[in-house]
């Protein structure tokens, strides 16, 4: 709405946080400096990466093997941080966009492009514009979705609610993709279709949570390439210091210092792991824990004053700013709390009815096969990925950590593990950490420098990678298990 | 105790009845166990926990389980086992990691009786022992194995399986003290129940998960397993490593399996995904199940035989919410409907193939319009009336005979027998085989000799003799032979135009042969075309190579071959392998070299002086002097090996290849050659023509070929006295120290070739047995049977 009458020519690369914008509404002069960082991340010194890059020929020889574009991009740069994962994640990601598979090479990134538009992701979606007319795509698609074959706009309803409301998925959506009739969805390529959402959500997730940069080279303008490149608003780039927020210095975490808090963090995991031994909680007190922790999540982002304004302002000016409303239908249709709805009140998703290792799996290579094993990989990797230190010390287990984020992800979208304490969460995830994650998994297009800085400040960057690509992969799982069963329960 | 309560149970339930039949649940159920005395099943789920009685008719519920105003966690089943020794006894596996025994005998209402929450994950499976009352087992997707003790407050042991989540334990049923675990990363561990600290054993036995395993009730070491890869497989542990002895794929990842009590190779499965159906295997049949149960609606969860020693009662839950009750004659058997298919080539082009009645049915309905033409000039079929496959369903059997004489194979033999290939001059072979060629009437065979030994024999070599020979009607007089293209302009010259004319013809009706067999039912009609419009000036090789094809399907004369190669004869150099020479590469010329082989026919054929009198091509001195080099041929040569083998006679590639030697070789790439040799001494040896193909193998440059004679090679024999086998010397045996093998007539000790009758076995020196056998029909040792020796 007023992009162009408030934007500096040098800025209009940049989106403006609602906060800026307030500050930009009342002082018009106010000048806005270039972005500081350059590299592959916006959130991580660009030393940090490339010192770890310029030893690394395995990741060359990777990127060589796997990558879609053919050279070193900035998603390869920052998680090539965890060389041993990102085999494993270029391996699925190829998989899924270059070999054998139900879908078409140039739907394949159309949906690639859909999925990312979910949330606004310019990165992605000008990534795969590309790809899609090297793969010999219809250029007169990227017009929108009203150029699409009316097939893939079908697509559109699930793409919606696998992007923020996962749990709404039931075999009635699947039902209508796959009935017989002329825009008719094939099982397998529907799992390939879905597999394909699930990944660009979640890696779009990733792109926002890391602040990875646009691709230095703008050589292809092809007309479709989208201006905006990225939402990170000037301020969130600049220091920290540089815009007063005193809801973030008024919280709780601002005043502590870091240091005592990585001990307190690690106290607090001692005490945990001895506790479990000795005290156990009532079934009653689990299942409160459980409620509890998904209510809190309601009130992590909406509590953080810096962010919270009314969902369709926010809503309305993403979309009208950036360019990629053309991809997408309903795009006011955000993430809702899980818990939010008292009155129809919505079933927990048992994590041991459907499992990704017994069933999603098994469906999963059924369909469209081999893609079972490679994502298999990817999430036994990432959830077994450890070097056994936090920030400074060494030695530490820190599979409750990471048993921990990936069940607070998991617990967003509603799904429950029975054997977990849900206590355990709230001992080890502290508040701006879970301000993080759900900005993250949910509405990852709003995660700011700020929020990355925020959490964990004695830990290293490549810690906080390997936390990003935690979030990313409970969120892919997480959308996969719904979509799945949904699936499986059209087939039954 | 295990005795008694069998015998118990044997005299109670010995007469079970019932029928198949299902009842609602309130919920899903995750799994299913049976109480010892066979009338009570309980079943448990996320929200179910309850008993029923089996009844004749119906199942009828006895008590809930699930007592309480608030629904706990630990209620929430994952697995549940009922004691096989106390009817009182009950296990479960909560979804939050608690393990909860049951106690029925409890006057209140709940019955719950210890609680155990030492795992921190999901428990997937409980376990008691078999003989012993209080001993527990459990297994968790936190990766530890525990061992309870009901009579105390804790675990007595905990096992870690160092691997991922542990999916099943089974107790060995035969030992005491051994159990199994399965886990998630495909392994397989088998742990000794008072050595907490490490496994006995452990084995890879599936890729990914493996959900689950059963001990066999009977067979001792053998233990099925199913695994997410959707297979099940049984290994037999008795041995040192564990040896996988069958192997059933199924077509959805295995969730739980049952061996069936009293039929030893039988077993139930049934699957975690979209798969809904119970499945009995016969493991000796991996790919038809033996019987099938198809009353759930969504996947079934839990499955047990009601009876440890009654084999038709089978009890199941599934997520559908209800319990059944299966009886095995209600099952369906897909085996009674699977239609016993195949299809072989016999040697001599006869076609047999077995398929569902209503196909052949329909087959032989188009039969007017497509094979009409096929089947009364080439083929007689048959139905045969004693069908092989009695008491399944039916499908029949056709034959497709050859009309005899329309497919002789004769000149193959011939040509195999008499072909020279080595041990002479290049221009000799060709000359001689040139002959052998035109002799059996394959004029463009003989053709293609005559021209390879014009292009590869150098005049100093082709001795003077032949060249004054060859005197002919083609013969162009001093025009000097250029290269390939005069190839083309002499077919007409060369080969008698009658001659062109039957070959043009039979290559018509060759070419319907081949398409009907190869094929059968597709018949295309482009026949007449291929075999007409065979043009004038058409390629040598063209024409030649049909005609091969012809003759390839000719069995009347290799009928007529056979006899001479009977088993005797060819048992001679393999025994006289075995006692006389190590094993070792020089085999190959002993064994091509003993009296036996070289006296063979084809080696006669390659030692017999010949003439080579009848080339018909002048060859002038005229042409020698504007002679090409041999290189420049060899391309077109290349050409003309492949073209031949192309067309199915592979015969005359590999003659060829082997007559010029490193002379065409090299243009040739090694895995073609291979395939060719490998092709041609596949062939003769159908045809039993083993001295050729031995020398064929001898002469090959093929590594891979030349090999095939060296392998298994050494046969080993067992003494006469102590039955052991005798490794290092053929003659005396190591544990007795007796001479094994004596001589029936001198009695010493036969060190080299021993022959023996093979009515009596008694033998010895082989030239002591040819005279006595000269003299007298009995056997030497005087046993009374009368020995042939042939």
């Amino acid at each position: 709405m007023n992009r162009g009458s408030s934007s500096p020519s040098a800025a209009a690369n940049y989106l403006l946080c609602t906060n800026c914008r307030k500050v930009l509404r009342k002082d018009k002069r106010i000048r806005v400096s270039q972005p500081l960082t350059r590299g592959p991340s916006a959130f991580i010194p660009e030393k940090e990466v490339v010192q770890a890059n310029t030893v690394d020929e395995r990741t060359n020889f990777l990127v060589e093997e796997y990558s879609t574009s053919g050279r070193l991009d900035n998603i390869t740069q920052v998680m090539s941080l965890h060389a041993q994962y990102l085999e494993s994640f270029l391996r699925s990601q190829f998989y899924m966009l270059r070999m054998d598979g139900p879908l078409p090479l140039p739907h394949r990134h159309y949906i690639a492009i859909m999925a990312a538009a979910r949330h606004q992701c310019s990165y992605l979606i000008n990534m795969h514009v590309d790809e899609f007319l090297k793969t010999g795509g219809i250029a007169e698609w990227l017009n929108g979705l009203e150029y699409v074959p009316q097939r893939l706009k079908n697509l559109n309803e699930i793409n919606k609610l696998l992007a923020h409301r996962p749990w709404l998925i039931t075999k009635e959506h699947i039902q209508k993709l796959v009935k017989t009739g002329e825009n008719n969805w094939s099982l397998p390529e529907l799992v390939h279709a879905v597999v394909l959402l699930a990944h660009y959500h979640a890696l779009a997730s990733f792109v926002f949570g890391s602040g990875i940069n646009p691709e230095r080279d703008p050589e292809i303008s092809n007309g479709f390439r989208l201006i905006s490149v990225n939402n990170f608003c000037v301020c969130d780039l600049a220091n920290d210091n540089n815009i007063e927020n005193a809801s973030l210095t008024g919280s709780n975490f601002g005043i502590v210092d870091s240091l005592s808090e990585l001990e307190a963090l690690m106290e607090r995991m001692k005490r945990l792991q001895e506790e479990r031994e000795d005290e156990e909680a009532s079934q009653e007190e689990m299942t409160t824990r459980f409620e509890k922790e998904k209510k809190e999540s309601l009130f992590v982002v909406s509590g953080d004053t810096f962010h919270s304004f009314p969902h369709s302002d926010f809503e309305d000016d993403m979309v009208i700013t950036s360019d990629v409303s053309r991809y997408i239908e309903d795009p006011g249709f955000g993430y809702e709390d899980f818990a939010r709805r008292g009155e129809e009140h919505l079933p927990t998703f048992r994590a041991q009815d459907y499992t990704w290792e017994n069933h999603g799996f098994s469906l999963v290579n059924r369909l469209y096969s081999d893609i079972g094993h490679l994502l298999d990989e990817k999430f036994r990797m990432v959830y077994n990925l450890t070097y056994n230190t936090m920030a400074t010390h060494e030695d530490v287990d820190t599979t409750m950590l990471r048993r921990a984020l990936f069940n607070y992800v998991h617990c967003m979208f509603g799904i429950r593990y029975d054997d977990y304490d849900y206590g355990e969460v709230n001992q080890l995830l502290e508040r701006s950490l879970k301000v993080y994650i759900k900005t993250v998994t949910c509405y990852p297009e709003r995660t700011t420098k700020r929020m990355y800085d925020s959490y964990w400040r004695q830990f290293k960057h490549s810690e906080k990678v390997h936390v990003n690509l935690l979030l990313m992969e409970a969120r892919m799982q997480a959308e996969l298990l719904y979509a799945l069963r949904a699936i499986t329960r059209h087939l039954t | 105790m295990e005795k008694m309560s069998r015998v118990t149970t044997a005299l109670g339930g010995s007469a079970l009845t019932g029928r198949t039949m299902h009842c609602h649940l309130d919920a899903p159920a995750n799994a299913i166990s049976v109480c010892r005395d066979a009338a009570q099943v309980v079943v448990a789920g996320r929200s179910i926990f309850k008993i029923y009685a089996i009844e004749e008719e119906q199942f009828v519920e006895k008590l809930n389980l699930r007592v309480g105003r608030k629904p706990s966690l630990n209620l929430s089943c994952a697995d549940v086992v009922w004691h096989q020794m106390d009817e009182n006894l009950l296990a479960t596996a909560a979804t939050n990691g608690v393990v909860v025994t049951w106690n029925l005998g409890r006057p209140s209402r709940n019955k719950q009786d210890q609680l155990f929450t030492e795992h921190k994950r999901t428990v997937n499976k409980v376990c008691f022992h078999p003989t012993e009352a209080h001993v527990l087992l459990s297994g968790s997707q936190d990766g530890f194995m525990k061992c309870f003790d009901l009579r105390r407050k804790d675990s007595v042991s905990t096992f870690s399986g160092q691997s991922e989540s542990v999916r099943d334990v089974q107790f060995s049923i035969r030992d005491y003290f051994t159990f199994a675990s399965t886990f998630e990363n495909g392994n397989v561990q088998l742990w000794d129940i008072r050595r907490p600290d490490r496994c006995e054993r452990m084995f890879t036995a599936h890729n990914g998960p493996v959900f689950c395993c059963d001990w066999h009730p009977e067979d001792r070491g053998w233990l099925a397993t199913g695994g997410r890869d959707k297979m099940v497989k049984v290994w037999d542990m008795t041995t040192h490593r564990a040896k996988e002895v069958h192997c059933v794929q199924t077509i959805a990842s295995v969730a739980r399996v049952k061996w069936r009590p009293e039929c030893r190779h039988h077993l139930a499965t049934c699957s975690m995904m979209v798969d809904h159906n119970i499945y009995v295997w016969d493991v000796r049949r991996p790919f038809v199940p033996a019987a099938m149960f198809e009353e759930h609606r969504d996947v079934t969860t839990g499955i047990a035989w009601r009876h440890p020693h009654d084999s038709s009662f089978l009890l199941s839950g599934s997520k559908d919410s209800t319990l059944c009750q299966h009886l095995f004659r209600d099952a369906s058997q897909p085996v009674e409907r699977a239609n016993p298919e195949g299809l072989c080539y016999g040697l001599f082009g006869d076609l047999a193939f077995a398929a569902k009645e209503s196909l052949v049915a329909t087959e032989s309905g188009r039969k007017p319009y497509a094979g009409d033409r096929r089947h009364p000039i080439f083929f007689k079929r048959k139905l045969d009336p004693a069908e092989p496959f009695a008491g399944l369903a039916s499908s029949a059997l056709s034959i497709f005979e050859m009309e005899p004489g329309s497919g002789s194979m004769s000149w193959f033999v011939d040509t195999a027998e008499r072909y020279a290939l080595a041990g002479r001059p290049l221009a000799e072979l060709c000359d001689h085989n040139a002959k052998v060629a035109r002799e059996l009437g394959r004029n463009q065979v003989a053709q293609t000799w005559t021209m390879l030994r014009i292009i590869y024999c150098s005049p100093g070599l082709v001795p003077t003799t032949n060249l004054n020979h060859s005197m002919g009607k083609g013969s162009s007089c001093g025009l000097p032979l250029m290269n390939s293209f005069n190839l083309k302009d002499m077919a007409p010259g060369l080969g008698s135009e009658t001659r062109l004319d039957r070959s043009k013809g039979d290559t018509r009706s060759d070419t319907v042969l081949l398409d009907s067999s190869a094929t059968l039912i597709t018949n295309e009609d482009n026949e007449e075309t291929e075999g007409s419009d065979v043009p004038a000036d058409y390629l040598l090789g063209d024409v030649e190579g049909e005609e091969d094809e012809l003759y390839l399907l000719d069995p009347e004369h290799a009928h007529s071959e056979e006899p001479e190669y009977v088993l005797p004869q060819e048992a001679f150099p393999l025994r006289h392998e075995i006692v006389d020479t190590p094993p070792g590469p020089e085999h190959l010329q002993d064994k091509a070299d003993s009296p036996h082989v070289s006296g063979s026919e084809a080696d006669a054929a390659s030692l017999a002086p010949v003439d080579s009198s009848f080339s018909l091509i002048s060859v002038s001195h005229a042409l020698y002097d504007s002679r090409l080099p041999p290189d420049f041929f060899s391309a077109l040569v290349c050409d003309m090996l492949r073209f031949y083998a192309e067309q199915g006679d592979v015969q005359m590639a590999v003659s060829v290849l082997i007559v010029l030697g490193e002379r065409v070789r090299k243009d040739i790439d090694e895995q073609t050659q291979e395939h060719w040799y490998t092709s041609y001494i596949d062939l003769l040896q159908r045809f039993c023509l083993w001295n050729v193909s031995n020398q064929v193998v001898k002469l090959s440059t093929s590594r891979a070929v030349s090999c095939l004679n060296q392998a298994s090679t050494t046969l080993h024999v067992n003494c006469s006295h102590c039955k052991r086998p005798m490794s290092s010397r053929g003659w005396v045996c190591d544990r007795c120290h007796r001479c094994a093998s004596m001589c029936a007539v001198c009695h010493h000790v036969v060190k080299g070739l021993f022959v023996w009758c093979q009515g009596c076995s008694h033998g010895g020196h082989l030239q002591h047995i040819m005279k006595w056998l000269e003299g007298s029909s009995h056997c030497p040792a005087g046993c009374g049977h009368l020995c042939e020796y042939s």
